[in-house]
């Protein structure tokens, strides 16, 4: 449990009704006048903190934020102090005496928004950690299922996703979306299947949560779903792990044929970054099914109701308020 | 550590000596560092000048010995020094502490090991160096084991970095053997374990992090006891060598050691009170104090550590005491060392549960804690109380309950996971060798 109201670290401590809560302000944010919205978080600070590379979400919290009129600072490990050794409790409590209301981390270690909360008492968003979790891509990922899927729908309960397939394809083990989305997903009542080999997705995970099942084949997976969400395989996770690609790619790989065989409908997803020819062709990446930029679009209106709640919710324990 | 002359008559108390068999009401004479006598209560009779030591209503038992601590000096007196981890040990009851090589440099030499032992080092209690089984832990170049033997090494391992090949293993315990030291191995295969910080399972999965899986573990402990057998076929089935398994923490471990004894095999395990206690859940939201290695375990696992403690396959609980500074484990759970302090809340966890929730006879736990481990590596006249051991002593109260606060530890360091755990079992006196090294807060002289 995060000690700050407004912390979004893991999609865990989200209840159904917290995620209705989100998506609404997400669509009210998206419909405000620009200028309004930029009076909603005038002048306040927000950093964000980034270890690891990143295009869509760096960006679309960066827009999020300076949309409701913040000012965000960016810090990168390869251009600050944290190349010089400081610590990450370090780094967070400097950007709290610089004036930092809430911080949005990215970094490789699984857990480390629970330390930066710990040691700064700030609001933190979790952009992505190690191989745990990316809450705000969840929600995205939500919000694009349900505009295609549940159109109009304005709250969500534990039955909005009843009789929803999703299918979250390869990598798993490594990827920090399909943990965030196998876990929130379900919350909604929508049924994962996580197909791809034993080396990347293990019997155990199974186990995370409720309304999770493994499919090893990919075509039987498929059949059953609404949505396909492929994802990359992460070669900087992947410590030693011998894969055979071409192997994998006969057998996991989405492209026309087997998407017009086994799933003409469904809505095909990808957190990006995509590797066309890898996970899936281009042809698919780029066909009528593909909503993958739509997914991009949506985060900047998710990200901004997360911000606007990191800011509003304040913080349960002190810190500068 | 200098003997000081003098006598001390420990009055009244409740001596409770699992080696001795005694169980009752004694008063304890000690004299120049050793047990003089054993008397019926109030019977004993001592000089005017002697110090008195009233144990009515106290239990009085043997020293604790912890076979298996890390004193972190030489090298890193930032987390701990012998000095701080001794005091520590006094606290908590202990007045034996087998300390580990894994300092900075490696105690691989006779000189690192006397120095250890030097008088300047200000121990509160006695330290019985264990040497490093191969030149700085690498795993490739036996050390003299003589030498060592002769400095005061009482054992050898290679601790945190396990003996992988069966050539160096096989030589090391021939060599070890030959030499009369014990072999403790560190039972981890670090081929299935690189990039892990916690347990294999669903929770390592859930949080994202890498897992230890448990064949990391037993496998290697099979791995030994097979050498250990070939060895002793080579010698016409006469016994070879003493195999200890460092911290068991999975029921496949503790199943091996079973077989291998059944077997005749002198193998002997121990288990730290964390591993009987905690389970991997207890990382929580990355807790990195409940990061050690080996990592918590399963629930089945952690069962299977008290079930091999209440049936006896387990021969001793030893902490582990792992100091780290505190600067060292507010980090990223994944880059935090490993380890845990352990000798101030031992007593207290073992009696609470061991004893008091889980019903094991007061005496198996005081043994468990002392004449086993003693016995296991060869401490002679320690862990008991007969006429002519060692005075180490500790008089405590086994009913007082009492809430452990890590701020209040005497060791350097305070990362524990049992912060605010209520323990049951006061130590009010820690005697070693004759002299008082602890006194608790209500202590009446």
């Amino acid at each position: 449990m995060p000690n700050s109201a407004g912390s979004v670290m893991s999609v865990n401590s989200l209840t159904v009704e917290s995620v209705s809560e989100i998506l609404a302000l997400a669509t009210l944010l998206e419909g405000e006048d620009p200028l309004k919205r930029a009076t909603r978080l005038a002048k306040r600070r927000i950093a964000l903190l980034f270890y690891e590379s990143s295009t869509r979400t760096r960006t679309s919290f960066e827009l999020a934020a300076k949309g409701l009129g913040a000012d965000t600072t960016l810090v990168s490990s390869l251009s600050s102090s944290i190349e010089k050794g400081e610590t990450l409790k370090d780094t967070g409590l400097t950007l709290r005496a610089l004036g930092a209301e809430a911080i949005i981390l990215r970094h490789p270690s699984s857990g480390s928004p629970w330390l930066l909360e710990q040691e700064t008492r700030l609001p933190v968003l979790n952009a992505g950690d190690g191989m745990h979790e990316h809450p705000s891509q969840a929600l995205l990922d939500l919000r694009t299922i349900l505009a295609h899927l549940r159109p109009g729908v304005e709250t969500v309960t534990a039955e909005t996703l009843a009789g929803v397939t999703v299918t979250i394809v390869g990598d798993i083990l490594h990827s920090r979306v399909a943990r965030s989305n196998m876990l929130l997903l379900p919350k909604l009542g929508a049924r994962v299947i996580l197909c791809g080999p034993p080396q990347l997705l293990p019997a155990v995970a199974v186990e995370a949560g409720p309304g999770i099942e493994i499919e090893r084949d990919l075509a039987t997976a498929m059949k059953q779903s609404q949505v396909v969400m492929m994802l990359r395989i992460q070669a900087e996770r992947l410590a030693g792990l011998q894969l055979d690609l071409e192997e994998y790619k006969t057998s996991y790989q989405l492209n026309e044929a087997r998407l017009a065989e086994h799933a003409p409908t469904a809505l095909v997803m990808h957190p990006g970054p995509i590797i066309r020819g890898l996970e899936l062709t281009g042809e698919v990446a780029d066909g009528p099914q593909s909503v993958i930029l739509e997914q991009v679009h949506h985060g900047v209106a998710i990200r901004m109701a997360l911000v606007e709640r990191a800011l509003t919710l304040g913080n349960a324990t002190g810190g500068r308020q | 550590m200098s003997v000081i002359p003098g006598v001390i008559l420990i009055k009244g108390g409740h001596l409770i000596d699992p080696a001795a068999g005694v169980d009752g009401l004694r008063d304890v004479v000690l004299r120049d560092g050793r047990v003089a006598e054993i008397a019926a209560a109030g019977k004993a009779k001592v000089d005017a000048d002697a110090q008195v030591i009233d144990a009515k209503g106290l239990t009085v038992a043997p020293g604790l010995v912890d076979i298996h601590v890390h004193l972190r000096e030489p090298g890193q007196g930032h987390k701990e020094t012998i000095a701080t981890g001794t005091a520590a040990a006094a606290a908590g009851g202990f007045t034996s502490v087998a300390a580990m090589p894994n300092t900075v440099p490696t105690n691989d030499s006779p000189e690192i090991t006397r120095w250890m032992q030097a008088p300047e080092r200000k121990a509160s209690v006695r330290v019985f160096p264990i040497g490093a089984a191969t030149r700085g832990l690498k795993g490739e170049v036996l050390n003299d084991y003589a030498a060592l033997k002769a400095a005061g090494v009482v054992a050898v391992t290679d601790d945190g970095h396990p003996i992988l090949k069966d050539s160096i293993m096989r030589e090391v315990l021939k060599n070890a053997t030959r030499n009369g030291l014990s072999v403790i191995q560190h039972a981890e295969d670090t081929r299935l374990t690189g990039g892990c910080s916690m347990n294999a399972g669903v929770t390592a999965f859930r949080l994202g992090l890498r897992g230890m899986p448990p064949e990391a573990e037993y496998g290697l402990v099979e791995r030994d006891i097979r050498l250990l057998s070939e060895l002793t076929r080579e010698v016409n089935g006469h016994k070879v060598g003493h195999l200890h398994v460092a911290h068991t923490s999975t029921a496949q471990a503790v199943a091996a050691v079973r077989q291998a004894r059944r077997n005749g095999l002198r193998v002997t395990c121990e288990v730290a009170p964390h591993h009987f206690l905690l389970t991997e859940e207890h990382v929580g939201a990355y807790d990195t104090n409940a990061k050690m290695n080996p990592p918590l375990r399963s629930a089945a696992d952690r069962d299977a550590m008290i079930q091999g403690i209440m049936d006896g396959v387990v021969d001793a609980i030893a902490t582990d005491h792992a100091p780290h500074a505190a600067h060292e484990k507010e980090v990223e759970f994944e880059r935090a060392p490993n380890g845990i302090t352990g000798l101030e809340s031992a007593l207290g966890l073992s009696l609470r549960w061991l004893h008091h929730e889980w019903k094991m006879p007061l005496g198996r736990v005081l043994s468990l804690l002392s004449a086993q481990p003693a016995a296991l590596l060869g401490l002679k006249g320690r862990g008991t109380l007969t006429v002519g051991s060692y005075a180490d002593v500790m008089v405590f109260d086994p009913k007082a309950e009492w809430v452990f606060r890590a701020k209040d530890s005497r060791s350097k360091s305070k990362n524990t996971p049992f912060d605010g755990w209520t323990m049951q079992g006061k130590v009010r006196w820690t005697i070693s060798e004759g002299r008082v090294v602890f006194k608790g807060e209500s202590a009446v002289e």
